[in-house]
């Protein structure tokens, strides 16, 4: 069972990101939207987490980078970059859909 | 795949009524069905038609009215939180001897029942806002 895990907050605002990984087993994804897109930028408190999530794949939402300014060049490698279309396909490709806020 | 969408949030608070309306648009676009969308908490807020945000700005209310004719949505409102924040059908006004309604012609009040309902006969249940 793989579940898309999505996270809407900064992590430097709220702890949903760390309670998210936290939950997230091998398998399943999670996507970072809104302010969460902030846990997706390289040479944050968040880079060592999303390398050490073992089997967890992390997407981030373009569009909502783009309104940040935050350039995609500077993601954390290996964080995939989705659009809404995308997000959509996630949520379609896993059985469930666990919104963490 | 059958999709419902829950939303929790007001328009204009943050963001989660726009990623809610734009999920929503993406899926229908793709050949999706949405069964039902939500509004819950202050999420009920998008329903209002005495909405006038200024004219270089997206009309969040309008947007989901329009999208919910043009795909025939079930655009559902809590009823609780709806009496709780002054939104208000016919059958509401008349119920709490109210002056006069708000709500646009393209969303219905209806009880949490509904959410429910939405979640076990829906694939996928998405949720948005707080």
């Amino acid at each position: 069972m793989s579940e898309l895990h999505t996270v809407n907050k900064s992590p430097y605002e709220k702890n949903s990101f760390d309670s998210c990984i936290g939950y997230a087993q091998a398998g399943s994804a999670v996507l970072l939207f809104e302010d969460g897109v902030y846990a997706a930028m390289s040479g944050g408190a968040t880079e060592a987490k999303v390398k050490a999530a073992e089997g967890v794949k992390f997407y981030a939402l373009g569009p909502d980078m783009k309104a940040r300014g935050l350039s995609v060049d500077r993601v954390i490698e290996g964080v995939e970059i989705v659009d809404y279309a995308g997000f959509v396909d996630l949520a379609a490709e896993h059985s469930k859909v666990v919104s963490w806020v | 795949m059958k999709f419902s969408i829950q939303i929790n949030e007001g328009p204009y608070q943050h963001q989660a009524a726009d990623s809610a309306y734009l999920f929503t648009k993406a899926a229908l676009e793709k050949g999706h069905e949405i069964f039902r969308v939500f509004f819950y908490h202050d999420g009920v807020g998008n329903s209002t038609r005495l909405t006038t945000p200024p004219q270089d700005d997206r009309n969040i209310v309008k947007r989901w009215a329009e999208l919910g004719e043009q795909y025939s949505l079930d655009l559902v409102v809590c009823v609780a939180a709806a009496q709780r924040r002054g939104i208000v059908d016919d059958g509401e006004a008349q119920r709490n001897g109210k002056d006069a309604t708000n709500i646009d012609p393209h969303f219905r009040i209806s009880g949490l029942g509904q959410l429910i309902e939405a979640a076990v006969q829906s694939d996928r249940l998405v949720v948005f806002g707080d």
